[in-house]
């Protein structure tokens, strides 16, 4: 029986890791890239080590399997963030198809940080900081 | 079959299968490595093949037979992160892609 779940398991990781694969050689531009490799290979990563961890039918091998799971759901969406913002910033360029980028103009480049229109117009603009904005 | 692993058949056939299909899958995201074309692909396709490792080890330590390999698993996991965050604050210094 539980072999059974094993091999359904394992089967669904490595298909996930595969798609994760051939996403990030076929999509067109570094966002979709992103979004392909981060998504598919953490619920690969998943599915293979929880099969792991069935196999063994272990506490330590259980605990140490669940921690590596946990571990990759917390990092690889603060990594694809970190890298994906990192990219944005210094103008990696989009895919020639995309149709809206709304983010458009919202990043001040020299602080690097992000302003909606709500923020500025409530923002008070601080005269002594290096970054005070001239339009606000 | 490619590793003899003493177990059931239907488990001998999962595994092999894996492992080529996990090499597939690794050699992508390392020709991804390699065109590039910016440092932030780099560094997503980096990320890829950190996880993908993190696979085949635990694809292999049903192999053996040994538990031992998920720690290594965890050490990739964590020194790829901290890779990742060192590289995304070194390009948004940089400025340019």
């Amino acid at each position: 029986m539980s072999e059974v779940i094993i091999v359904i398991l394992m089967a669904m990781g490595a298909a996930l890791m595969l798609l994760a694969g051939i996403g990030i050689l076929r999509m067109p531009d570094l966002f979709t890239r992103m979004h392909v490799a981060t998504k598919s290979a953490t619920l690969g990563v998943g599915c293979v080590l929880t099969a792991v961890a069935i196999f063994f039918g272990d506490v330590g091998v259980f605990t140490r399997a669940l921690l590596v799971i946990l571990f990759f759901f917390l990092t690889a969406p603060v990594g694809a963030h970190l890298i994906g913002r990192a990219g944005y910033i210094v103008g990696v360029p989009l895919w020639e198809g995309t149709k809206w980028d709304e983010l458009k103009g919202k990043y001040d480049h020299s602080s690097h940080t992000l302003n909606s229109p709500k923020t500025l117009k409530t923002r008070v603009p601080d005269p002594d900081s290096p970054h005070a904005r001239d339009d606000t | 079959m490619i590793f003899d692993t003493g177990l059931s058949s239907a488990m001998e056939i999962t595994v092999n299968v894996m492992m080529i299909v996990l090499s597939v899958a690794l050699l992508m995201a390392f020709l991804r490595l390699v065109k590039g074309p910016t440092l932030p692909d780099r560094v997503v396709a980096l990320d890829l093949v950190a996880a993908i490792a993190v696979a085949i080890f635990a694809v292999y330590a049903v192999v053996v037979g040994q538990p031992v390999f998920i720690d290594a698993a965890i050490v990739l996991a964590l020194i790829i992160f901290l890779g990742t965050v060192a590289f995304a604050r070194y390009t948004e210094r940089r400025g340019r892609p």
